[in-house]
């Protein structure tokens, strides 16, 4: 065996593995930085299990020592716990910079009636920048993100009609306890022509009215009478109950029937027929006792700013 | 003396070393979460998945939901002002496997259940952008239209038996989990009427909307509307939780 690399270094330690005649491996051993690196990270081990949970014991573990946690417990009195994440957050809610300055607010919103939110500026930024993040995580999947809804499936926010009533009160209920959209589906219960002639009936309603004169008169007796029995919801003006959750039909805002997007008078027809035909059904989840009272209030504020409010 | 050298040119050695060198990890790190007194919470109200719910699982396991969406709630406050009360060991104690994780590229669902509508979840998973323009879940529709298998749902019932989940074969185990669940909770438990069980929550719940059909969605939608919904943190002090840790 050769004791001289193959560049002719002398004295050089090899693994004593000789390749293709000529090839060798050094044997040097690892350097100093990396031995003292190995025992650095051996006697950190040793300072965390001092400190934290670390080797179980029995039925127990080890907790660690030096950094217990007190927090609050739900009856006011004072715990003092071994160092974990739980206690930590629980205790970060309690004490911690962010939350107390957060909670400051809260508490604020809390002991002030919708008049006095609304009258504050300083309030209602606050409104704005908390419920907009809330709204977005809980109420957008459904509404967008921007509140604007998605035609046909979820109403519009940003707009004046409000479907359940636009007062605080009413929005207020709306967010608390959820709301059940129910039109029943008209499918097999009137001909191809009386849907026709419902639809333009309900179309000329909102000013758009097309040029058979008898048909939207036909359509009126249907919803006006006992045959259709629209009336009962959507009132015999057309403008909705609000207890019912029933669409406006004399204004220009649509939520189901995607009138707007329709070019031709005969494509808007087949978009109102639609909704008649199928009926509407569509819940909107309680959020009472999902969500914080005070985190309710503050998307009932701003919810019901979004649309001008009533 | 004996060398680092010997085991690093003996493969036969160095698999024996390394295999007792992990089993000493794994006595250490695992086998006490089985003997310490205080992993898993004492909570009301968590149960093992109904038939229907079970199967809509499953289902989400075959499309690989998992891969995106994690069922654990860190107790961070971002995460507890975004999904609610931090996930508890509880709540996955029948759950096998488990469906935590720590990548999410989609929302955190261990609390989505009761959160959206059926009717949005169905809208949702056939065409997420259709409600929600800036996601990029892919489309699921075939759960509309595959009919729901639900044969071997007993065998399926009876696998998680095998590995602790109390789902009942016998009179005395049916009594045992009345007296555990209450008798509502018990009869959905019951692998004998299984079938007749998934049945009746599709029927009488409708997830996917389209009546007299069950389809894959009923299933999913099932099993997605109750994720987190079974303790009710109100019943509970928070100090309570930290004294599991």
């Amino acid at each position: 065996m050769s004791n001289a690399d193959n560049q002719g270094r002398k004295g050089a330690e090899t693994t004593g593995h000789v390749w293709d005649g000529d090839l060798q491996e050094y044997n040097n051993p690892v350097p100093m930085w990396w031995t003292w690196a190995f025992y650095g990270t051996i006697i950190f081990a040793l300072v965390y299990w001092l400190l934290y949970p670390a080797w179980p014991v029995g039925k127990g573990f080890t907790t660690g020592t030096f950094n217990d946690i007190t927090f609050v417990n739900k009856k006011g009195e004072e715990v003092t716990t071994h160092w974990n994440t739980r206690a930590l957050f629980l205790k970060d809610q309690q004490t911690g910079e962010q939350a107390v300055k957060q909670r400051e607010y809260l508490d604020k919103i809390s002991q002030s009636s919708y008049q006095e939110i609304m009258q504050d500026p300083d309030k209602m930024a606050f409104v704005n920048s908390m419920a907009k993040v809330l709204f977005a995580d809980n109420c957008g999947p459904c509404h967008g993100k921007g509140a604007n809804g998605v035609v046909g499936l979820y109403p519009n926010l940003r707009d004046d009609d409000w479907l359940w009533g636009g007062t605080i009160e009413e929005v207020e209920r709306t967010i608390k306890h959820g709301r059940n959209g129910y039109m029943p589906s008209f499918a097999g219960v009137f001909p191809k022509e009386k849907l026709e002639s419902v639809a333009a009936y309900v179309l000329s309603l909102s000013g758009i009215v097309g040029e058979d004169k008898a048909k939207i008169e036909e359509g009126k007796h249907i919803f006006q009478g006992e045959e259709g029995g629209c009336y009962y919801c959507h009132t015999d003006k057309g403008t909705g109950l609000k207890s019912q959750g029933a669409a406006n039909l004399a204004d220009k805002v649509w939520t189901i029937a995607n009138v707007p997007a329709a070019a031709t008078y005969e494509e808007k027809l087949a978009a109102v027929e639609k909704v008649i035909v199928e009926g509407v059904n569509r819940e909107m989840p309680a959020w009472q006792g999902r969500l914080p009272e005070e985190q309710l209030k503050l998307l009932t504020v701003y919810i019901h700013q979004l649309g001008g409010g009533k | 003396m004996f060398k680092h050298e010997t085991i690093e040119t003996n493969s036969g050695l160095l698999i024996v070393l390394s295999l007792v060198a992990m089993g000493i990890g794994g006595l250490v790190e695992i086998v006490p979460l089985f003997h310490i007194n205080d992993t898993i919470e004492k909570v009301e109200g968590v149960r093992p998945y109904t038939p229907l719910e079970l199967r809509g699982r499953d289902i989400y396991q075959r499309e690989g939901c998992y891969v995106c969406h994690s069922q654990m709630i860190r107790p961070f406050r971002d995460e507890a002002l975004r999904y609610g009360h931090y996930s508890l060991a509880a709540e996955s104690q029948y759950d096998h496997p488990f469906q935590w994780g720590s990548k999410r590229t989609g929302p955190d669902l261990a609390r989505v259940g009761g959160k959206y509508s059926n009717e949005w979840h169905v809208q949702h998973l056939k065409a997420p952008r259709s409600v929600v323009p800036e996601s990029i879940m892919p489309n699921y529709p075939w759960l509309l239209e595959r009919s729901l298998q639900y044969a071997d749902i007993a065998d399926r019932m009876r696998a998680l038996k095998k590995v602790g989940v109390p789902y009942s074969l016998t009179k005395e185990e049916y009594d045992a989990n009345v007296e555990k669940f209450g008798e509502d909770v018990a009869k959905d438990l019951d692998i004998n009427r299984a079938e007749e069980n998934l049945l009746a929550e599709a029927q009488k719940e409708n997830f996917d909307g389209i009546p007299g059909k069950l389809t894959e969605m009923d299933a999913l939608v099932a099993y997605l509307q109750m994720l987190g919904t079974l303790v009710d943190f109100n019943k509970y002090d928070e100090g309570y939780f930290v004294e599991f840790r």
